[in-house]
């Protein structure tokens, strides 16, 4: 093998070994477990709305319940195989969101329950909260001076 | 049965395929800029927060339901739904309590199941 000197063959060369990531075939996966996803969420919106409660609730539980579901499936061990699977199509949807709550909170576990549990709950939650919550309080404020 | 007459079909096609699309777009993003998924997940947060607080976020909802409000997107727009609603109600002071408040429910949820499934369930052991 000849040696490599320049940084430009040198990223020739990684480009060469690493793994190519099907992105199509990443895709589609994505795109029908995402979809199946929000299609249990809807189903869970019209029994909601069946049963008499106004759109508002309804969306709670169905958000409520999709949270619990992937909770569930994370603490049997099974979401992460979905997620291998599926990629952002169980991630972007808000069961990745809770996932991303419970794996590491069973990970650091051993650490205590309250540096351990309690605070590495929040290492993908917490970001997610602070820039949403900012986001949203901004929106508030410029909604204020407009009205 | 009444509930299976009850369910519009439409939307729920609607729901597969914008859900799914706004999937393959988290998925091109992790394939081709190699962002990790907490970053995704942030923009993906935010972005819908932005949208939501424009009011372009509202017809997506509309027309596709819950493909819409279950990914990420959808928890920033609620945020920021929420903000503008408390702002109506409270003023500036309802900036600071709508969107968390209208939030409460999935964040509530996450948090205390959370920690219960990190109470019971056992990490599975790696195997090499």
């Amino acid at each position: 093998m000849n040696p490599i000197d320049s940084p430009k063959e040198y990223g020739e060369y990684v480009k060469k070994k690493a793994p190519n990531s099907p992105i199509l075939k990443d895709c589609f996966n994505a795109f029908w477990v995402g979809g199946l996803i929000c299609c249990i969420g809807q189903l869970i919106f019209f029994f909601c709305k069946y049963k008499g409660l106004d759109e508002t609730s309804c969306s709670t539980v169905v958000s409520i319940s999709l949270i619990a579901l992937a909770i569930f499936l994370s603490a049997i061990n099974v979401f992460n195989r979905i997620g291998k699977f599926a990629g952002a199509g169980s991630l972007i949807p808000i069961t990745g969101f809770a996932n991303s709550i419970v794996s590491p909170a069973m990970e650091y576990k051993s650490e205590g329950y309250v540096m351990g549990v309690g605070a590495k709950m929040f290492t993908v939650a917490g970001p997610v909260l602070v820039y949403g919550i900012s986001a949203s309080v901004i929106v508030g404020i410029i909604a204020c001076l407009f009205m | 049965m009444d509930y299976f007459q009850s369910i519009d079909w439409m939307t729920m096609l609607n729901c597969f395929i914008v859900g799914g699309l706004i999937c393959v777009i988290g998925q091109i993003l992790i394939d081709k800029t190699k962002l990790t998924p907490a970053r995704i997940l942030v923009v993906y947060v935010t972005l819908g927060a932005i949208l939501g607080g424009l009011g372009i976020y509202k017809y997506l909802i509309d027309f596709a339901g819950c493909g819409a409000t279950v990914p990420l997107t959808g928890f920033g727009a609620n945020l920021a739904k929420g903000a503008i609603e408390g702002v109506k109600e409270q003023g500036l002071l309802g900036a600071f309590i709508g969107g968390v408040k209208a939030s409460a429910g999935g964040i509530a949820a996450a948090v205390f199941f959370g920690y219960i499934a990190s109470l019971v369930a056992k990490p599975k052991i790696k195997k090499q």
